[in-house]
């Protein structure tokens, strides 16, 4: 029987490896206040199974998986292991019951080794409780571990200094070492490679052949359809259809969303005029003084979206601010329409015509608080008609707010609702709403639909095109390389602070792959 | 309506919100208008059973309660029914004063004087906690109010007696030169923050204290010093820079009068100016409002100078209505009560007036109650600092009186994570 020894080696369960584990949940719903988050979800993993949960942001993945992980209680309905409820009061209780989850956002020390990281919780002691810590003990457990499941890790490096992929083995292989039969990943491609991803699913696979069942939370269809052996689709906390990996994508996105979509971008060919941005040689310092922006030169003309594609923290978010002005450059030229935009204040580049949706729409693209009416005049509070300079026109504020509201198709009960109450992609409407409501010559988009559900999506998508078509330069960051893709009518590729290259979306997603981790194949260097 | 997630998992952000936001934000969406009425009863309750043990007479009833109960109880009753009934007489109105008045056998100064009271004390409170509440809103730990109305007394007192002008443009000068002194005052920890990231707790609170020391300096200068006196003591203020009382024999000036105009206007620059949309936006996410283009440290510098100007103003009130000369007590502790009165009114500018005039009544009913019963002055500054206690703890509040929990477990559910 599966039980948890607290005293002594409390991570190793006297349970044979063999046994592989099946899990059910019945009838599970939470809900909190009005919100039904979930709503009498029934789920089935067999023992080996990789099984795919898809669902927008905000469906109820990660509710569901939340209680099945022992963080939040089901209000109704019954988990069940191996056909025997269990009732999870803690994560402990679920590592007990064989259940890991691996987070989206990494639980690690990132001061201490990777072997440090997988003992915190579950130390081997030597003497006793208030003994002394078996280092060695702890390094080989983890080269062991390590070793059985093909997941290279070093033990001693320290975990600050290893690539995000190398970050997310460490987090498996520390739910390994728990012995669990059934890991959860959440949304665990977000931050990798496109090589790195292909690895991950690897990893998932050949896990699941020695017995353990993976649910793998994702929302992109794509590593579903590579991976999964049983996807069940969740809309709005219900499950609304399980499907099997021949599903085509297009079906998966209709049963995620509950209408059709179009998953392509639909646009006519770019007629690129004048140059509008121009950046030539700039070098951009991040906040730790570590150079983030090398020595880079672009062109956007008017008419045309430039697409940087990159994996996340390759200099795009600094190459974005020290554009917007929140960043002072080291050194390079930025110029607009040319003229500088040395030394001009952000506001002074909004009003020179620059749109811009910020990467981290929570932090800084809305404030929650606001409403959406006051987020819709961020930028603009202080002009006609929205106010002179010293007082406000509330009525100017709301009017156009009601228009806009209707125009951006953003879901709100009211323009005064504070912002905080949207969904993610309603917010994300509202900031592209109101950088799109001036008159631009430039817009920036960073990450323009991180978190944002599939049906806002292709409403911003079309925004983006529409605003390119009408003869605005656009340029599009995005570390999803499918929404480059989609988008570019260029594409530059973003490694370790430089352009690697300025390719055609025409190249094969590969190559682009290979890019963005820093290989530079010859085909590559020939593109213009 | 669009299905959602829990907040908790929707928005990994917000595990990220500083202690200080999370802690405003449980202030307002917890602390009901219920929750700070249930406070200040909270403290009358705690405030009688510190009365009755601070009082040996009744203590010794307390040694036979076994053989005769009543004469514990009745004593202990009695006093905190005398105590209670001459803190609301200090405070409002004393019934049989107001009688008196009405069958002409007593002066309506006599039946008006307990308001009196409670207004002279509210007026300085009211300006220092608007203070200290703008810039809370603008994200600001304003712990500078005593400072600033130290140097707003200084200021508007020299004014008072070191330039003689006509009546009305003399007062209007006072009170701009406590404006102005206290705006100085405030000035700097906002350049020093937008400048250089200096925490304005520790440079404001590092300029009390050199605002109070140049105050005890400057009172025993040639020119400022009374020249009859050898004390710490000022010249006197001009009748012309006087505020005006209302009317004469009462010790309430025009300063109440003032203090709600400028709360109105406080109110009106918080929800209605450009500045206001800036402060707001600043004070709940400086990032975005710096991606949107307004200037964070600008609006820092600003809303110093602004709440500076307040907390000038209230020490300005404090000399030009309440006292007459400067003294190094003369600014009292209007700063520090300020902090107490913005967090009671829960940083919104017509709560911080009503909380201001709470104060008030009850220092003016604390006096009373100190002459009549004997009951030391001490005893209202722990009941003021009970109700604050209460209300910055509203869980606790709640779990007294069975309330239901709105959200305040915020600060603990965030912590529920990892293996």
């Amino acid at each position: 029987m599966r039980r948890f020894q607290l005293s002594g080696k409390s991570s190793q369960r006297s349970r044979s490896q063999e046994i592989p584990l099946r899990l059910e949940l019945r009838g599970i719903t939470k809900r909190f206040g009005d919100l039904v988050a979930n709503d009498h979800i029934d789920i089935t993993v067999e023992p080996g199974e990789v099984h795919a949960l898809l669902g927008e942001n905000g469906a109820g993945k990660s509710t569901l998986m939340n209680q099945l992980y022992g963080l939040l209680q089901p209000d109704e309905g019954e988990i069940l292991v191996d056909g025997e409820p269990k009732v999870f009061r803690s994560p402990r209780d679920a590592i007990a019951a064989g259940i890991g989850m691996v987070h989206q956002h990494f639980m690690l020390v990132p001061v201490f080794t990777v072997a440090e990281n997988i003992a915190l919780g579950a130390e081997e002691v030597r003497g006793g409780p208030l003994g002394w810590l078996d280092r060695r003990r702890n390094k080989r457990d983890v080269l062991e571990t390590s070793k059985r499941y093909g997941l290279p890790v070093d033990p001693d490096a320290l975990v600050e200094n290893l690539p995000v992929g190398a970050q997310q083995r460490v987090e498996i292989v520390k739910a390994l070492t728990r012995d669990v039969d059934l890991l959860i990943l959440d949304e665990p491609t977000a931050v990798l490679t496109p090589q790195e991803t292909d690895e991950l699913l690897a990893v998932m696979r050949s896990l699941a052949d020695t017995g353990k069942s993976i649910v793998f939370i994702t929302h992109k269809l794509r590593e579903v359809k590579a991976i999964a052996d049983r996807i069940t689709v969740i809309r709005r906390g219900r499950t609304v259809g399980v499907a099997t990996p021949d599903t085509s994508e297009d079906e998966l996105a209709a049963l995620m969303v509950g209408r059709d979509v179009s998953l392509e971008v639909t646009k006519t060919p770019a007629d690129p005029g004048r140059e509008v941005l121009k950046v030539s040689g700039l070098i951009v310092d991040d906040d730790r003084g570590v150079r983030a922006v090398d020595n880079v030169d672009l062109v956007v003309r008017s008419g045309e979206v430039l697409g940087i594609a990159g994996v996340q923290g390759n200099g795009q978010t600094e190459l974005v601010e020290a554009i917007m002005g929140l960043r002072p450059p080291r050194a390079g030229a930025i110029t607009l329409e040319e003229k500088s935009l040395a030394g001009r204040t952000t506001k002074q580049v909004l009003r020179a015509g620059v749109g811009y949706v910020p990467e981290d729409r929570s932090l800084d693209g809305v404030v929650k608080d606001f409403t959406v009416a006051e987020n819709l005049v961020l930028d603009l509070y202080d002009r006609a008609p929205f106010g002179n300079g010293f007082k406000l026109n509330p009525k100017a504020i709301d009017e156009s707010a009601r228009e806009r509201v209707t125009q951006f198709d953003i879901r709100t009960s009211s323009p005064q609702s504070t912002v905080g109450t949207l969904s993610g992609g309603n917010q994300q409407k509202v900031v592209v709403a109101r950088e799109m409501s001036r008159p631009l010559k430039l817009l920036v988009a960073s990450q323009p639909t991180r978190g944002v559900d599939v049906g806002s999506i292709e409403f911003i998508h079309n925004q983006i095109i529409h605003e390119r078509d009408v003869g605005t330069a656009v340029l599009v960051v995005s570390s999803e390389l499918d929404e480059v893709v989609g988008l570019a009518d260029r594409i530059a590729v973003m490694y370790r602070g430089r352009i690697l290259a300025v390719v055609s979306p025409d190249m094969p997603r590969e190559e682009i792959g290979l890019l963005m981790a820093g290989v530079v194949t010859p085909e590559a260097e020939d593109t213009e | 309506m669009t299905t959602e997630a829990p907040p908790k998992k929707e928005e990994p952000k917000k595990e990220e919100e500083s202690f200080l936001s999370l802690f405003v934000h449980n202030l307002w969406s917890a602390n009901t208008v219920t929750v700070t009425f249930l406070s200040i009863l909270l403290a009358l309750v705690i405030g009688a059973v510190l009365i009755v043990v601070s009082d040996s007479e009744v203590l010794a009833t307390f040694s036979y309660f076994t053989a005769r109960p009543s004469d514990a109880l009745t004593a202990s009753w009695d006093l905190i029914s005398r105590a209670y009934a001459d803190l609301f007489k200090g405070a409002i109105f004393d019934p049989a004063a107001v009688s008196a008045w009405f069958n002409g056998t007593g002066d309506w100064q006599t039946a008006l004087n307990p308001l009196s009271e409670t207004l002279t004390y509210a007026a300085p409170l009211v300006f220092t906690g608007l203070s200290v509440a703008l810039a809370f809103r603008g994200g600001l730990f304003n712990i500078g109010g005593q400072g600033q109305a130290v140097i707003g007394c200084v200021t508007a007192g020299v004014a008072g007696f070191a330039i003689g002008l006509p009546a009305g443009l003399h007062l209007v000068v006072a009170l701009a030169a406590g404006l102005i002194g206290g705006a100085l005052w405030g000035f700097v920890p906002g350049l020093l923050k937008a400048r250089t990231g200096a925490h304005e707790v520790i440079t404001t609170i590092m300029l009390n204290y050199t605002a109070t020391l140049f105050l005890g300096w400057l009172i025993l200068q040639n020119g400022v010093q009374d020249p009859d006196r050898t004390d710490a003591i000022s010249k006197t203020i001009d009748s012309t820079a006087g505020l005006p009382a209302l009317p004469a024999p009462l010790r309430v000036h025009f300063g109440i009068v003032l203090a709600v105009l400028v709360t109105a206007g406080v109110a009106w620059l918080v929800n209605r100016s450009s500045f206001g949309f800036e402060l707001r936006a600043v004070g709940v996410n400086p990032p975005a409002a710096k991606t949107a283009g307004m200037s964070v440290g600008r609006t820092y510098i600003m809303l110093m100078v602004v709440a500076g100007g307040l907390a000038g103003l209230g020490g300005a009130t404090q000399v030009l209505g309440t006292a007459d000369r400067l003294t190094d007590q003369v600014a009292g502790n209007i700063g520090f009560d300020g902090l107490l009165v913005a967090l009671l009114g829960r940083n919104k500018p017509w709560g911080t007036l009503f909380a201001a005039i709470l104060y008030g009544g009850l220092r003016a009913g604390g006096n009373l109650m100190q002459v009549d019963v004997g009951i030391s002055l001490e005893l209202v500054t722990v009941l003021q600092a009970l109700i604050v206690i209460f209300i910055a703890a509203p869980a606790l509040v709640k779990a007294i009186f069975q309330l239901r929990d709105a959200r305040t477990a915020r600060l603990g559910a965030s912590m529920a994570k990892g293996w």
